[in-house]
């Protein structure tokens, strides 16, 4: 079967990131870029099932500007074997981003897609359970085991108060929590055969989506800030700044 | 303004955190109906009647809705939503299960995670794990709004809303629930804790995790922890806390062997006092601690525990 695997190119989640001064977003300039860790995790699933036989071919998919074919030559060096680039200069919010995988999807009839369950820039956790929406298929969200057999598949997911356990149908979306899988790290060999694969790079307007943000950022701003705290000497001081100073035992 | 909040709940209680929905409700003004949506359930809805501000319950029981499936309860919810202007649940695994789905459904663009209300169309919400708060506002004609409790209040009792039955909608037939795992603690949950202890790799093993739960049992406060904790096997996948876990804010949250990653520092920064045990004197931890102690966790814990 075939599977579409998405992944957006986000800020590294390792670099701190500061709010402009001006308040209309996060300084991205010369900002250390990668491929979002949930959507790494996307695509180390589809490699695996292909490498148990289960999938035949892999399509990644990206939303961002030309800079995005980079994070399609990392899927590629992975293991995908072809890359889509839905080139968008500006924002691109959840809802347009399904509306175009869902599009994506109508033209490749991939029989599962696997999305990351959160971005970690704008920590929307959407697009997935949206994207299923849109083609009316199942959902398994936060996904940390999937079992394929034949039209169904079997799902565990990671729910607030521990596992639960579904079986669906499929063509289905599959989000991804951190427990599905470890990815693979790209080796230099795979990184020139990556650069060898296809990648096509496509409009929103040839897919008729319309990708206008549906919500205005108003302003970006600094968290509150914490009051330093103190260091103290030992248990017995702690025990007792807890007691008196906090008061919170 | 007309605003339906989705219960969470377990058939007899509701969640910690549907209150605090409720709160965000009241602060965007406006009829209050809170819907209950699941198998076996009408104790929740009468819990749900109790909540100050509430006008009215609506109780959809039916094997249709037993368990998280997105799938049969956003088709329901498609068939009432043209009835309000908001629609609010918790941002907790439940919430930002179906919230999207719906949102797309009604192809509304969702407001993920507020954790403030500006107006009846404008919003705080945190990104980049809590490191920049953006405000935004919203042009839809509903408003799908999923909602970090920690962010609200807890809405008081006092209410008195009439219960009506809610006929069940389609079966999709597209999931099939089979069953949930999960983790059997007497200890409060998470979300609900006054006082956290939470562990780090720096435990070492889930065996030495005991030491955190004796302290826990004295304190009468839950059990987290970190990621790698969690990918270590040390403790199941439902005690992380963090941006891609559970997001608390306790009276008091003990780190312990937690190096303060900014990934978990998103989970707990917004706790009203931390107290951070590590051995390395540099641990990046210290910088959101009220109170820290540079040392060895096996020696200071049990300390701790005898003389508290
Ligand atoms: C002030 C401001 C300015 C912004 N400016 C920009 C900007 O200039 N450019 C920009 O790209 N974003 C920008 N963003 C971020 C943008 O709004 C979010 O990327 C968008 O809302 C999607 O949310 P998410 O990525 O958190 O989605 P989620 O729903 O959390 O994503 C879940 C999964 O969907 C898939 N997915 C999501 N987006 C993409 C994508 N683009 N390509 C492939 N797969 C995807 C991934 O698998 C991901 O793991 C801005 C945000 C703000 C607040
Ligand atoms: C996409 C993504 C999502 C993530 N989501 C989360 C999340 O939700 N929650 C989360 O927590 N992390 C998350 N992480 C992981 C995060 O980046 C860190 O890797 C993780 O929080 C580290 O856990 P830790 O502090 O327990 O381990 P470490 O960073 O290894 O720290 C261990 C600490 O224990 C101390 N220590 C060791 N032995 C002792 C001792 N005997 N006595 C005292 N101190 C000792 C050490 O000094 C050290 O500071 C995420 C990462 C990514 C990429």
């Amino acid at each position: 079967m075939k599977v579409l695997v998405t992944v957006k190119r986000v800020i590294d989640p390792y670099v701190k990131v500061r709010v402009k001064s001006d308040g209309t977003g996060v300084e991205t300039a010369n900002v250390k870029m990668a491929m979002n860790p949930f959507c790494e995790i996307a695509v180390e699933q589809a490699v695996r099932m292909k490498e148990a036989g289960i999938v035949s071919e892999i399509v990644a998919v990206s939303i961002g500007t030309l800079q995005s074919q980079e994070t399609l030559r990392t899927a590629m060096a992975m293991g995908a074997d072809r890359g889509i680039l839905v080139e968008v200069a500006g924002e691109v919010q959840p809802l347009a981003v399904a509306k175009l995988v869902k599009a994506i999807v109508d033209k490749e009839q991939p029989k599962l897609v696997i999305m990351g369950k959160q971005a970690i820039d704008d920590d929307s956790n959407q697009a997935g359970q949206m994207t299923a929406a849109l083609l009316g298929w199942p959902q398994a969200a936060f996904t940390s085991a999937i079992t394929v057999n034949g039209d169904t598949a079997d799902v565990t997911r990671e729910i607030d108060g521990g596992l639960e356990k579904l079986t669906i149908k499929l063509p289905a979306v599959v989000t991804t929590d951190l427990r599905l899988n470890e990815p693979r790290y790209v080796t230099l060999p795979n990184i020139m055969k990556a650069k060898k694969k296809p990648l096509e790079v496509l409009k929103p307007e040839a897919l008729g989506v319309d990708v206008v943000p549906r919500l205005k950022t108003i302003k970006v701003e600094e968290p509150a800030k914490r009051s330093a705290g103190v260091k103290v000497a030992d248990v017995q001081e702690l025990v007792a700044k807890l007691k008196n100073e906090a008061r919170v035992i | 303004m007309s605003i339906l909040v989705i219960a969470e709940h377990d058939g007899k209680l509701l969640k910690p955190g549907t209150t605090n929905t409720v709160t965000a409700a009241v602060k965007i003004g406006g009829d209050i109906t809170v819907l209950v949506a699941g198998h076996q359930c009408a104790d929740a809805a009468q819990v749900a009647a109790k909540i100050a501000g509430v006008g009215k319950v609506l109780l959809a029981d039916s094997p249709l809705y037993a368990g998280g499936a997105a799938e049969n309860l956003t088709a329901l919810l498609q068939t009432i939503a043209g009835q309000y202007t908001h629609i609010l649940a918790s941002a907790t695994g439940y919430g930002k299960n179906f919230m999207p789905r719906l949102s797309a459904l009604l192809d509304v663009q969702q407001i993920s995670d507020i954790s403030a209300v500006v107006s009846a169309d404008t919003f705080v919400r945190p990104i980049y794990a809590g490191n920049a708060m953006a405000t935004v506002q919203s042009a839809d004609k509903i408003k799908v709004i999923t909602v970090r409790a920690t962010g609200f209040d807890a809405a008081a009792e006092g209410g008195s809303a009439t219960v009506e039955n809610l006929a069940a909608g389609p079966d999709t037939g597209l999931a099939t629930f089979n069953g949930q795992e999960l983790s059997k603690s007497d200890r409060p949950e998470l979300t609900a804790a006054r006082i956290i202890v939470s562990g780090g790799r720096g435990m070492g093993s889930g065996e030495n995790f005991k030491l955190l739960e004796a302290l826990a049992d004295k304190l009468g406060a839950a059990v987290g922890a970190s990621r790698a904790a969690v990918d270590s096997g040390y403790v199941p996948n439902d005690y992380q806390v963090g941006q891609t876990g559970k997001i608390v804010a306790p009276e008091l949250y003990i780190a312990v062997g937690i190096s303060g990653a900014i990934q978990h520092l998103a989970g707990m920064k917004d706790s009203k006092v931390i107290i951070a045990i590590n051995k390395d004197p540099e641990a990046p931890i210290f910088a959101v601690a009220d109170y820290w102690l540079v040392e060895d966790l096996f020696k200071a814990v049990p300390e701790l525990t005898q003389q508290i």
